[in-house]
């Protein structure tokens, strides 16, 4: 018999960095059943290629370059490669996914340190670093097959995504060919994992219900541009498109729902938190409207991510027992 | 029933295996190891030799300064033995007195008063005289707690017992109630205090609903969230009066002072029954060990004997374990079963190490959400482990009350308080005692 002298406390929680990961998974996992729904098996394709060569990869890096002989994968990576292939356009080959896989994990991870240690969003940098990369590839959008029809949207018509639509034709140019109900369930031209938002919302639903999420920052998001744009709406409805539009377009709601409530990268604070929320939605909406990009969400995720450790430094609450600074 | 409570905290398995069996008495140990520490501030001095007969109350360590406490002898027998030993529970070889048992009790009772008419003074002395010091795990020496430095009108009784398994003051608070209420009366007679609650977590409803009924009014019964840590101090003022302990400060600044409900127990045996403080109720608990139960023991009784006399041994399958003096959250792991129970021993603990893996920090921020002080455990645990420990500091790192909330919540099993816990020691070092 052995007595062991460890630490405190001497019981902890069930839970691990696994577990959390995992439940990321499942969340995302309605968002993949309607890319390949919407975009066909290829979606699913590219879905499953960011996930397995992402974690090949960390595995490659912390047995081999980092030589940590016990280092057992613990699903970070996989979330990081499913989030980028969510970000791409059914058009995108593999092999361009896989640079932004190594990219991602390589560069934008492991060059901090790893799990935790990252200042920005692997999955919106490696995207980012596409999109300058491989411009025609990141930005040809098929229109949805809305069925399944073999492995490659082959034959299918290019088309713009509604804020292309926006930013260049106005408004009710956007409101001839899309509906709203189109927006809502994603039958729409974009990235694989963005058009649908009751999916997206259905995941959503599962994090909080799981505890699993920076809650502030979807809300204070999402209502940031909700007043924005309501704003700006009630000055000019043609030129900058309804709230309703805004919210329900593009990568909004993977953004504010998953890319920007990733732990690693965000406030740790409430106070934080609604800062880093509010500041994505202002940055986004000054890109929509202003900048030389359609859609802002990926970069005002990425400068918020750059501003963290600033908002957790002053957002630190009052500690018990002494008075308010 | 509105549930008082503070805000963060977690709420671990309550595990209470033992919260229906009555206390037992247990029988007199063969052989005692009292350690003259055993209370917060300075040891005590040996004042007897080997070979020298004692007797069941007998002075055995003289307090040294101002925050001491005597130490009696909890048997009747002869010393075998005054000397340093290894205690990893105090982190250092300490003094202890050796007492082999040589009959039944033949007791030195402590000077008789009448407690009606006695001074505040008094009974403060004869409380320094019992040697009694904080039953609840922290053993501030008791005479110095019931002589704040400001004038307090609340005396706050903690039942809470958040700890995971503990279940001795739930008991007492049951089988006990008259004895608690007798030294309720002599410490508010000595603070003169108007004002009294006793506050218990609402997984004790039996208790709560005792007392309510037989305390008629006397003492105010505050229902408590079951949730930890809300039993420690600070926490269970806020919950109860709404008060915050200020930072650095004690609970007399804001007029309030707390008490075990067994320290109750012991000031009432040392005022009434001119008894000093030489055994105490402890649960003895865990999957290790055969038999659970609630026991009332001498202290000193050396670790192995409970375990073997009162638990029946240890469970068998269990190779590697915990033995812990107190509960799963805050106990403290033995490093060897010669250990003896000591003044603020609430339980042992018997379980198995619990094998997690462990990861970087992934900022999921439920460490800062659980923290019942409002400190940010992730930056504290990475500044201590870098040494940064003015910038920790700056930051609370002195304020943390190790209660391991965000430990226990912590998916990537980071080690925040033992990071903590060195950090401040190093701290405090560093600046020489100095704040």
């Amino acid at each position: 018999m052995k007595l062991l002298t460890t630490s405190a406390p001497h019981v902890r929680t069930e839970d691990s960095t696994r577990k959390v990961m995992i439940d990321v998974l499942i969340a995302l996992a309605p968002a993949v059943v309607g890319a390949t729904y919407f975009f066909g098996l290829y979606a699913l394709v590219l879905s499953i290629v960011g996930m397995i060569s992402a974690e090949l990869i960390e595995l490659f890096i912390m047995r081999v370059l980092r030589k940590d002989k016990n280092f057992v994968p613990n699903g970070s990576a996989a979330v990081t490669g499913l989030l980028l292939a969510l970000n791409l356009s059914v058009a995108t080959p593999w092999w361009v996914l896989l640079i932004g896989v190594i990219f991602a994990i390589a560069i934008v991870k492991h060059t901090f340190g790893g799990l935790g240690q990252n200042i920005f969003n692997p999955a919106l940098a490696a995207r980012v670093f596409l999109l300058v990369s491989f411009p025609t590839a990141m930005t040809t959008w098929y229109k949805p097959i809305a069925s399944f029809k073999g492995w490659y949207p082959a034959d299918v018509q290019t088309t713009a995504t509604p804020l292309a639509v926006l930013k260049l034709q106005g408004f009710s140019k956007v409101m001839e060919s899309t509906t709203y109900t189109d927006l809502i369930f994603g039958n729409i031209g974009g990235c694989i994992g963005e058009t649908s938002a009751i999916l997206l919302l259905l995941g959503f639903v599962y994090l909080v219900f799981r505890k699993r999420i920076k809650i502030f920052i979807p809300f204070s998001y999402i209502m940031t541009v909700l007043i924005i744009s309501s704003i700006f709406y009630s000055v000019n409805p043609e030129k900058f498109g309804s709230p309703i539009f805004h919210i329900f377009a593009g990568g909004l709601m993977l953004g504010a729902l998953y890319m920007a409530t990733d732990m690693v990268t965000t406030p740790m604070t409430l106070k934080g938190q609604a800062i880093f929320g509010v500041g994505c939605g202002l940055i986004t909406m000054i890109i929509r409207y202003f900048g030389g990009y359609p859609e802002g969400v990926s970069l005002s995720i990425l400068l918020m991510n750059a501003l963290t450790p600033l908002i957790d430094r002053y957002t630190q609450p009052k500690i018990f027992g002494r008075r308010q600074k | 029933m509105r549930l008082l409570t503070f805000k963060g905290g977690v709420h671990p398995p309550e595990k209470k295996l033992t919260e229906h069996e009555e206390i037992k008495k247990a029988p007199l140990p063969d052989k005692v190891v009292v350690f003259m520490a055993q209370h917060a501030g300075a040891a005590a001095k040996p004042v007897v030799e080997v070979g020298q007969e004692v007797k069941t109350g007998q002075i055995i360590g003289e307090p040294q300064g101002l925050i001491s406490a005597y130490v009696h002898s909890p048997v009747t027998g002869k010393v075998i033995s005054v000397g340093k030993i290894n205690s990893n529970v105090h982190g250092m070889a300490v003094e202890a007195v050796t007492i082999e048992r040589t009959g039944s009790d033949e007791w030195e009772l402590l000077p008789k008063v009448d407690y009606q008419s006695a001074s505040k003074e008094e009974l403060i002395e004869l409380i320094k005289k019992a040697g009694i010091v904080g039953l609840g795990g922290a053993m501030f020496p008791t005479h110095v707690k019931l002589n704040p430095p400001k004038p307090v009108e609340i005396l706050i009784i903690n039942g809470a017992e958040c700890e995971p398994y503990l279940t001795i003051d739930h008991r007492v608070m049951l089988e006990m109630h008259e004895e608690i209420l007798m030294g309720i009366e002599i410490t508010r007679k000595i603070l003169g205090v108007k004002e009294v609650y006793i506050g218990i977590e609402s997984n004790k409803k039996d208790a709560l609903q005792l007392l309510e009924e037989k305390w008629n009014g006397k003492v105010k019964v505050a229902a408590l969230k079951t949730k930890y840590p809300q039993g420690a101090e600070k926490q269970l003022i806020k919950a109860i009066t709404g008060r915050e302990v200020p930072s650095g400060g004690l609970p007399s600044d804001v007029g309030v002072v707390v008490q075990n409900v067994s320290t109750m127990i012991a000031i009432k045996e040392a005022i009434i029954d001119r008894k000093p403080l030489i055994e105490r109720g402890l649960t003895l608990t865990g999957e290790g060990v055969r038999k659970r139960g609630n026991w009332w023991v001498r202290i000193g009784a050396p670790i192995s004997w409970i375990i073997n006399e009162l638990g029946g041994g240890f469970t068998e399958g269990f190779e590697e374990i915990k033995v812990l003096m107190g509960g799963p959250m805050m106990g403290i792991p033995v490093a060897s079963l010669d250990i003896p129970i000591l003044k603020g021993n609430n339980g042992i603990t018997v379980i198995k190490e619990q094998k997690r893996e462990s990861t970087n920090c992934i900022r999921c921020s439920y460490c800062v959400h659980v923290c019942p002080i409002n400190l940010q455990p992730y930056l504290l645990d990475m500044l201590s482990r870098k040494k940064k420990y003015d910038e920790a500091a700056a930051i609370g790192l002195l304020d943390c009350i190790e209660c391991g909330s965000c430990t226990y919540i912590c998916p990537a099993n980071v080690e925040h308080v033992k990071s903590i816990k060195l950090a401040k020691k190093v701290y405090r070092t560093l600046r020489g005692g100095k704040k």
